[in-house]
């Protein structure tokens, strides 16, 4: 995956609550191939475009300058839900590498860190704060610094995050999980082994 | 003395293979896939990986199968829509050149993951197992740890047979008290979402214990367990018994012989300690809970039948005021307005929730009762289930009543394989989702019990069942 080091740039603000990943992507495109060249486009697709694919000029994304987001601010409980990992995809080719919100479905938080896409939870008055300073003045960067565990705002505040070390090292360094995984290679295999002696009427499937 | 564990704690203890930096590698004894899985594949294929140990994943075609009858018995070929056609054949080629186990379109086992699992003993008490799918934590129904994941995750288990975790927190949910007439293990979940919210088990596994759950069969668990994932919880259980034990014996891929004997003594070692500890503790009575519906576009907006759908001054902050606006908007209601008002244009009658036998007993009951004055579709979660429906007549009593007989799969509760609410049209649903698009784009959904749908049916609009019941011929 790609390396997440530092990010600045343009912030949307999604001012609702309870984003789920039906809404992030569609499930009538979970079968776009990764990658597809129509994957810009599936991001909130049924708030971005008419049933017709003409655009929806009100929504956020939208318009200028956030049709050019690489980070969200959201609410609280972004990504609950479907465990489609096409939520994430559609965000990747949209162009966007970090989510900020208050809280975030378990699911979508881990395919999000599987993709090289940071997400960062910082207190909900934060994220209504980050929201508000972006619709006064929407041009204004916002940056994330992982190493640091740092977002700055648009008026630049500075506001720490926690991460998790593992996943941290991963992004910083762009290492996917079965890189590490295969380190464990013989602890699994005799793992495995002793869990098929001990436990055989769990590990093997209709054993007799 | 061992200190008390919650049976999760059990669980997680049996599948440790290391740890490090505060992540434990957990050994994963099945996993469970369905078309969309080609992500998956496609990432074996880009990184030339092989599958670790295929007898331990299970595939099974249901998001994108066709459940018109007529279609079905045409085979895969008959798809009309080429990119739907194309799901259901790359699954049918990706699991038959990895050698995993495979359920196809075609096969007499076919059936929702969730369905279909349970009854071929690929889900058992004790084992830790992922699927490809939120909704895998309807399993823990049978007292094991089950939960979804995205591609890559199920990615990695292909290739290594684990999966990294943090250990999750630990709920447990208590209801006690008989449940009342027409009153359905499905509104007691949307009672424990209502009360927790949409997100109130976010990082927790969820134990559900008490007599509520104790009095029900295994089928009517796994509706409760299924939608876990709709109160942010990755993981829901219940404690495995005699019931457990009954449901499980004898299929395909239970044990047998000796090792049913093992495994039945290890099996009752599993319920949680008496004196476990619980990070969170939830209660609920039982016997206070109603025919439930939800009203809004996420299954914590449940409520009784007999409640009006709020108003935006109810709210106690700016947000919560907008969200209420946001979806009283979306779903075209008023405030105020007595939910039993609410005007339905389709029923749905199914999925990985509600598509199993009991749940389609207690549709015919009610079916029983007068005639479907909407279109009302019946998709049973499995061609078992269908086969075994018919054997009992209730095909007949539901065409009779003019609900429409279907062939086995997800259907509109996904809306994938082409069956979905046209924009504006309104369900009464027995799936786990009421989001914004979730049966099609613009359509709305109203989740309620398979018994509640059935008299939305007939009424043509969100109907307290038990008004039809008792007074009903």
């Amino acid at each position: 995956m790609e390396a997440f080091t530092t990010l600045k740039g343009i912030a949307a603000p999604i001012d609702f609550a309870n984003v789920d990943t039906n809404q992030i992507c569609p499930t009538e495109f979970n079968k776009v191939p990764f990658g597809d060249p129509f994957y810009p486009k599936v991001l909130f697709h049924y708030l971005r475009f008419n049933a017709d694919g003409t655009e929806i000029p009100d929504f956020i994304l939208n318009k200028e300058p956030f049709r050019n987001a690489k980070i969200i601010v959201a609410d609280r409980n972004w990504g609950g839900g479907s465990s489609r990992e096409s939520a994430v995809y559609a965000l990747m080719f949209f162009g966007v590498r970090c989510v900020i919100a208050s809280s975030f479905g378990d699911i979508h938080h881990n395919n999000c860190l599987q993709n090289g896409v940071l997400p960062v939870k910082l207190p909900q008055e934060t994220c209504v704060k980050l929201r508000e300073q972006i619709h006064a003045d929407p041009g204004r960067d916002i940056a994330v610094d992982l190493e640091a565990q740092t977002v700055t705002g648009p008026d630049g505040e500075i506001y720490r995050f926690d991460i998790n070390p593992v996943p941290k090292r991963c992004l910083l360094q762009g290492l996917d999980a079965i890189g590490r995984t295969l380190q464990f290679k013989s602890d699994i295999e005799a793992f495995s082994k002793k869990h098929h002696d001990e436990v055989p009427f769990l590990a093997q499937p209709g054993a007799a | 003395m061992a200190p008390a564990r919650t049976m999760f704690e059990k669980i997680w203890d049996r599948h440790v293979i290391a740890e490090e930096e505060g992540e434990t590698l957990l050994y994963v004894d099945r996993c469970l896939i369905h078309e969309g899985s080609r992500h998956t594949y496609d990432k074996l294929k880009r990184e030339n990986r092989t599958i670790a140990e295929p007898d331990k994943i299970f595939a099974f075609s249901d998001h994108y199968v066709p459940t018109d009858p007529k279609q079905r018995d045409t085979g895969v070929e008959a798809i009309p829509d080429e990119k739907i056609r194309g799901m259901v054949k790359l699954l049918a080629s990706n699991a038959t050149s990895s050698g995993i186990h495979f359920y196809g379109i075609d096969d007499p086992q076919q059936g929702i993951l969730h369905v279909a699992g349970p009854e071929l003993g690929a889900s058992i008490p004790g084992i830790l197992l992922v699927g490809a799918d939120s909704h895998t934590s309807t399993h823990g129904a049978l007292g094991n740890w089950s939960f979804g994941a995205g591609a890559s995750e199920i990615f990695h288990i292909m290739v290594t047979q684990t999966i990294w975790q943090r250990k999750p927190k630990t709920m447990r949910i208590t209801v006690d008290g008989k449940l009342g007439f027409g009153v359905h293990s499905k509104d007691v979940i949307l009672a424990i979402i209502a009360k927790i919210g949409h997100g109130g088990g976010a990082g927790h596994v969820i134990e559900y214990a008490g007599s509520t759950f104790r009095d029900m069969s295994v089928e009517q668990r796994m509706t409760v367990s299924n939608m876990s994932i709709e109160a942010g919880g990755r993981a829901g259980m219940i404690a495995p018994d005699d019931k457990t034990f009954a449901f499980v014996e004898g299929r395909e891929f239970a044990p047998k012989g000796k090792a049913w004997d093992k495994a039945l003594a290890y099996w009752k070692t599993l319920p949680s300690d008496d004196d476990a500890v619980f990070d969170t503790e939830v209660s609920l009575n039982g016997a206070e809970i109603a025919p439930t519906v939800t009203w809004g576009t996420n299954p914590e907006t449940a409520m009784p039948i007999s409640g009006h759908v709020p108003s935006p001054e109810d709210a106690t902050t700016a947000d919560k005021k907008a969200e209420i606006e946001g979806m009283l908007e979306y779903m075209g209601l008023k405030p105020g307005m007595a939910l039993s008002d609410i005007e339905i244009d389709k029923v749905f009658i199914g999925s990985c929730t509600n598509s199993r036998i009991e749940d389609l007993r207690a549709a015919a009951e009610v079916a029983k009762h007068g005639k479907a004055k909407i279109p009302a579709w019946i998709v049973p979660g499995s061609t078992p289930i269908k086969h075994q429906a018919e054997a009992e007549g209730l095909d007949k009593i539901f065409t009779a009543a003019g609900f429409e007989w279907r062939a086995a799969g997800c259907s509109l509760c996904t809306a994938l394989n082409g069956d979905k609410l046209q924009p504006g049209e309104r369900s009464a649903s027995t799936s786990n989702r009421n989001f914004r698009g979730r049966q099609g784009r613009g359509g709305r959904t109203h989740l309620v019990s398979p018994a509640m749908a059935a008299a939305a049916a007939i009424t043509g609009k969100l109907t307290d069942v038990r008004t039809i019941l008792q007074g009903g011929k």
